[in-house]
């Protein structure tokens, strides 16, 4: 994770194979199954794929957050502590090999200081639903003044003041009245803006924005991701955009990772994605995307079969009992490693690399 | 808000006043009424009373009016605060009830904060620790508590205590206390006393608050806003206190007003057993023997504290949680 | 059992998967294919609660309990082992004798004797259990007359010493089985207790009953009708539920005459139960009734021109049964509780007539429990009893819940 040395930076954040795995009663449900990606700072990254690829686990698990019965069973998460990050730095907490500054998230005890500092300070999440985001019994400002006073040490009216200070960058109007609010007292779009000045309000350097503009309207969704960059260029943050909307991605991203069933199909620039598509799931995700210059009278194409039970993956790669060119004999036997097909573009297709990965269960953590 | 208060408070004297009606509908119910049973009583001892005495006591006690001049006469004394006559002892009822009554609350209150000490921790624990040892022995606990009647384990406790500890649990004071002033001395001897019945009493709601306590927490603790809050860092038992046993504890907080009444009502049995001066036996005895205006009094004190819980419920409720104040 | 269909189109079935496409080589361990789907679509309500109540082990196994229970109901007499009126003062007291399967390494139902002696300071009659001497139990045993069902005479109990008895003179000590004892007048406990069991249990149905009956009328009309009679319904709720239980219950019960016979009580003490019981389920219903309303298989069926008779009939209370049965099964226990309390403080089923509480009465106070511990018994039958039914009515409201899993 040393800074690269032809100039370009090191990455802020480094997963690599990642596993998270839910232990039910009937099974283990493989959720993210050998996930790996670099995130830069300052870049929008973008995660794409449908319901149930293991998208929201998989960020889950960079905070840390993940509920039982699910947990991480292997693999790393590097994260490059802030020159100003303070906290305990006993060696028991730095996790793992890293050095300069960096901390392996997957090895830190979930609830211990050094996670609980990262998290809202360093890495901090915009959840899905901003409604039910909000406790309903304590007023927005509060919420947002609790993280200041937690990760900054600013109390009382010192963090009132900055709050709305906060409130008023997001494009809040008159933000000193609204932090006596309640969440349900607010409209969408107010509700949506307090959200993202909750997670901004201690400085993170990664933003985790879990479908922000699901639960919008089209004209708020414009809004928002008007606000996100905004914010992500003032503040130099980086973001892991997670989506299910290619429309978005494509307006957002800087990189994007596809994600079907737990594992990366394709990472890349935007363009190199949506002009270059190399693996068949994201060519096919491409065309099923209605075009308002189509043909009428013309079949919407769509992807065959439907999503396996998690508790029944297929063997092999997990797309081809759904891909066109699957090839019998390698596809259904053989799972693909993800390997470069292009600058900075990797795809995890037999078609273009005969890598494949390991078959040994349960891969030894770091 | 105000206005749903202000609504409240007018319909309280309606509500006792048709109280009232039915209370004493109830204990003039009783064939016979007071003269004879008291006849009866002096029949069996061996007197005998001839029927102009037997008038004459007739009008003394106002026995001879129609129905609802006595009701009216009854209501005109409660307004008043004259409590009537007790018929058996002789005495004005306002004497009697106020001995027992500040006992009945000091050991309804007593209960109930034990109750709410042991429950509510227990209700957090077994919703955030699910199926762990601990959890599985409080639920079985739960269960057979709420299967246990109040004064079954009266009996079985105060028999363990008599038979392994040889103490004697019964009354809440020693002998010499009983009828002493209020002192010093006899607080401590009424602490002394009062741990037996307040634990019978106690365990018995411990049980179903408990459950109750964790079936809330359960449907609120893998809610967004808790995700949030631990996205934001917060260290695991602070944020489970603050939020989700904040939103699980609103629905409990309401029921404090009307559970109170609740005590103070299913404490009569326990009380009976347990032979505590407490208005419960009062009461009890009073319907036995058709002591009416006895009766009446207590039965309308009753009314009394459970219409004013449930004021104090819904008080409590808007209070604690801001959707229901700020729609109203 | 394991067979793949084109699964595109089939909508998932009570919590089945979607299956996975021809061709996968995996095979799904324990899903089921297209028959297990068809089955449950084609499962009545009814059977889709059984199912789900089948998986529920400690429902199931506390529904056995009051299966046995009710048994007893039946059937009282045949369980017990002596006439419960048969008074005896000398055969007060004696203790417990448990029965055992072996006696001096060979296999028989015995139970211990008893041997008496006469306290000197008292002159009451003490007993001990003597487990050197032995008497033999036998399975349907002969013993006093009854009849079954008050139809059939017969003299078979479950368990006896085949000593026959003549109806209300009890046994002598030697030839005589107590397996729980006796109490101050020498009844036997055991059967007693059989007796008891088939009132507190009846007691609790009876007012259960006419509580669903009132609360599932006053709130359905309530709910349904709305405007004025639902007002002065939801008022008359209110006021019910502002009154404080136990001691309007004590008022009500002493107002009962004290000449009346023990069934005139019975359905007393059910009535006044049931009088003040009803509120909760009947503000439940009013609620359902209510909600109900507003949905959309309703207005579909008014719009089919359905008659309000066929809509509140066909389709409107059938999605509440279930919920008033699960509701109505917890609410028993409540009621038997209740009762017990009632009759334990004299103020509810009377003597001659058994229930447990007027069982516990013998157990009122310390002295008598200390020497006699047995006679508190009844009570664990009682929380035998309220666990069941809490049980098995939580069972039922889980299988009966269409969005539970």
């Amino acid at each position: 994770m040393a800074a690269d040395p032809r100039g370009a930076p090191a990455p802020l954040l480094s997963v690599h194979d990642l596993k998270v795995h839910f232990f039910l009663g009937d099974g283990i449900v493989k959720a993210v199954d050998g996930v790996s990606f670099d995130v830069f700072p300052g870049e929008i990254f973008g995660i794409v794929g449908e319901t149930g690829c293991g998208k929201s686990v998989a960020m889950r698990a960079l905070l840390r957050i993940v509920e039982p019965p699910g947990r991480i069973v292997s693999g790393r998460i590097l994260w490059r502590r802030s020159s100003r990050a303070e906290g305990p730095t006993s060696p028991t907490e730095q996790g793992g090999p890293g050095g300069n500054g960096v901390v392996d998230l997957a090895a830190l005890p979930a609830g211990g200081p050094t996670m609980r500092a990262i998290r809202g300070a360093e890495i901090a999440l915009i959840p899905q639903e901003p409604m039910a985001a909000f406790s309903p019994v304590h007023s927005v400002g509060g919420q947002i003044m609790e993280a200041i006073e937690l990760h900054r040490g600013i109390h009382g009216s010192d963090a009132r003041r900055l709050a709305a200070e906060i409130c008023r960058q997001v494009g809040m109007p008159a933000p000193e009245q609204r932090l006596d609010d309640y969440a349900w007292q607010l409209s969408g779009g107010l509700r949506q803006r307090a959200l993202i000045a909750m997670a901004v309000s201690c400085d993170p350097r990664l933003l985790v924005a879990d479908e922000p503009t699901t639960a919008v309207d089209v004209t708020t969704q414009a809004q928002i991701l008007r606000l996100l960059r905004r914010l992500q260029r003032e503040r130099g943050a980086a973001v892991v955009f997670i989506t299910h909307d290619l429309g978005v991605i494509a307006q957002m991203a800087d990189r994007v990772m596809v994600m079907y069933l737990g594992r990366v199909m394709e990472q890349g620039p935007v363009d190199a994605i949506f002009h270059d598509a190399k693996h068949p799931y994201t060519q096919a995700l491409l065309r099923s995307i209605p075009r308002l210059n189509s043909t009428t009278r013309e079949h919407l194409p769509t992807i065959s079969g439907s999503i396996p039970h998690p508790l029944n993956q297929p063997r092999g790669c997990p797309f081809h009992p759904r891909c066109p060119h699957a090839i019998p004999g390698t596809c259904d036997v053989r799972r693909p490693a993800l390997r470069p097909v292009g600058e900075g573009h990797l795809a995890s297709c037999f078609l273009y690399s005969d890598a494949e990965e390991p078959a040994v269960e349960g891969a030894t953590p770091a | 808000m105000l206005r749903f208060l202000i609504q409240r408070l007018l319909l309280l004297p309606i509500l006792l006043a048709v109280f009232s009606i039915v209370v004493f509908a109830l204990v003039q119910a009783p064939p016979g009424g007071f003269l004879t049973s008291y006849l009866a009583t002096l029949a069996s001892s061996g007197s005998s009373i001839d029927t102009a005495q037997v008038e004459a006591l007739r009008k003394q006690f106002g026995l001879d009016q129609p129905f609802h001049v006595q009701y009216l006469l009854w209501v005109n004394g409660l307004l008043h605060g004259n409590l009537g006559l007790s018929l058996e002892y002789q005495r004005p009822n306002a004497e009697l009830i106020q001995q027992y009554l500040l006992l009945t609350v000091l050991l309804a209150l007593f209960s109930f904060v034990l109750t709410w000490v042991l429950a509510i921790p227990a209700g957090i624990y077994s919703a955030t620790h699910p199926h762990s040892p601990l959890d599985y022995v409080l639920t079985v606990l739960n269960y057979v508590g709420v299967a246990i009647p109040n004064f079954m384990l009266a009996l079985v406790l105060m028999w363990i205590a008599f038979s392994w500890l040889g103490l004697s649990v019964t009354g809440l004071f020693s002998p010499e206390y009983v009828q002493a002033p209020w002192s010093g001395a006899r607080v401590v001897d009424l602490l002394k006393h009062i741990w037996v019945p307040t634990i019978v009493l106690g365990l018995g709601g411990t049980a179903r608050l408990t459950r109750i306590m964790r079936a809330n927490l359960l449907d609120e603790l893998h809610k967004p806003y808790v995700v949030t809050a631990r996205a934001k860092g917060l260290s695991e038992w602070r944020l489970v206190l603050k939020y989700p046993v904040r939103v699980a504890i609103n629905p409990l907080v309401s029921t404090i007003g009307w559970y109170l009444p609740q005590l103070f009502s299913g404490s009569l049995i326990v009380a009976t057993v347990m032979n505590l001066p407490n208005i419960g036996p009062l009461l009890l005895h009073a319907l036995i023997s058709q002591d009416m205006y006895l009766a009446g009094s207590v039965l309308m004190i009753y009314c009394f504290f459970t219409v004013i819980g449930t004021l104090i419920s819904d008080l409590l409720l808007a209070w604690a949680d801001p959707r229901i104040r700020m729609e109203r | 059992m394991a067979e793949h269909v084109e699964a595109a189109g089939i909508p998932d079935a009570v919590g089945l998967p979607a299956l996975s496409n021809a061709g996968a080589a995996a095979a799904p361990v324990g899903l089921g294919g297209a028959a297990a789907e068809d089955r449950v679509s084609l499962a009545s309500n009814w059977t889709l609660i059984w199912w789900r109540f089948r998986r529920h082990r400690l429902a199931m196994a506390s529904a056995l309990v009051l299966v046995v229970f009710y048994l007893v109901v039946l059937v009282p007499d045949f369980f017990s082992t002596q006439d419960p009126e048969a008074t005896d003062a000398r055969l007060a007291f004696i203790p417990v004798q448990p029965p055992a399967l072996l006696d001096r390494g060979r296999l028989g139902l015995t139970v211990p004797g008893v041997t008496g002696r006469r306290n000197p300071v008292t002159l009451r009659m003490e007993w001990q259990v003597d487990a050197a001497r032995r008497t033999p139990l036998h399975v349907l045993a002969r013993g006093y007359r009854y009849r079954v069902l008050g139809l059939i005479p017969t003299d078979i109990h479950l368990l006896g010493t085949g000593v026959p008895a003549r109806t209300g003179v009890g046994v002598g000590a030697e030839d005589g089985v107590y397996l729980l004892g006796t109490d101050r007048l020498g009844r036997d406990q055991w059967s007693r207790l059989m007796h008891a069991t088939r009132t507190s249990m009846t007691v609790g149905l009876a007012a259960v009953a006419l509580s669903v009956v009132l609360g599932a009328l006053l709130g359905g009309v309530s709910g349904y009708l709305g405007g004025w009679l639902d007002v002065g319904i939801q008022r008359l709720i209110e006021l019910l539920q502002s009154l404080p239980t136990i001691p309007v219950w004590l008022a009500m019960s002493a107002a009962l005459p004290r000449d009346w016979p023990p069934q005139k009580v019975f359905f007393a003490i059910s009535l006044i139960l049931a009088l003040v019981g009803w509120t909760t389920l009947g503000r439940e219903v009013r609620g359902r009734f209510l909600s109900l309303r507003e949905e959309d298989f309703v207005l579909a069926a008014e719009l089919a021109g359905c008659s309000r008779y066929r809509i509140i009939t066909r389709h409107m209370l059938p999605a509440m049964t279930s919920h008033i049965i699960a509701t109505s099964t917890l609410a028993i226990p409540v009621l038997i509780i209740s009762e017990t309390s009632l009759s334990f403080l004299g103020l509810g089923i009377r003597p001659p007539a058994i229930s447990w509480g007027v069982l516990l009465q013998e157990a009122q106070n310390i002295q008598t429990v200390a020497q006699a511990p047995w006679l508190l018994v009844p009570g664990v039958f009682v929380v035998i009893a309220v666990l069941a039914f809490n049980l098995v009515g939580d069972g039922l409201r889980d299988a009966a819940d269409p969005y539970g899993r």
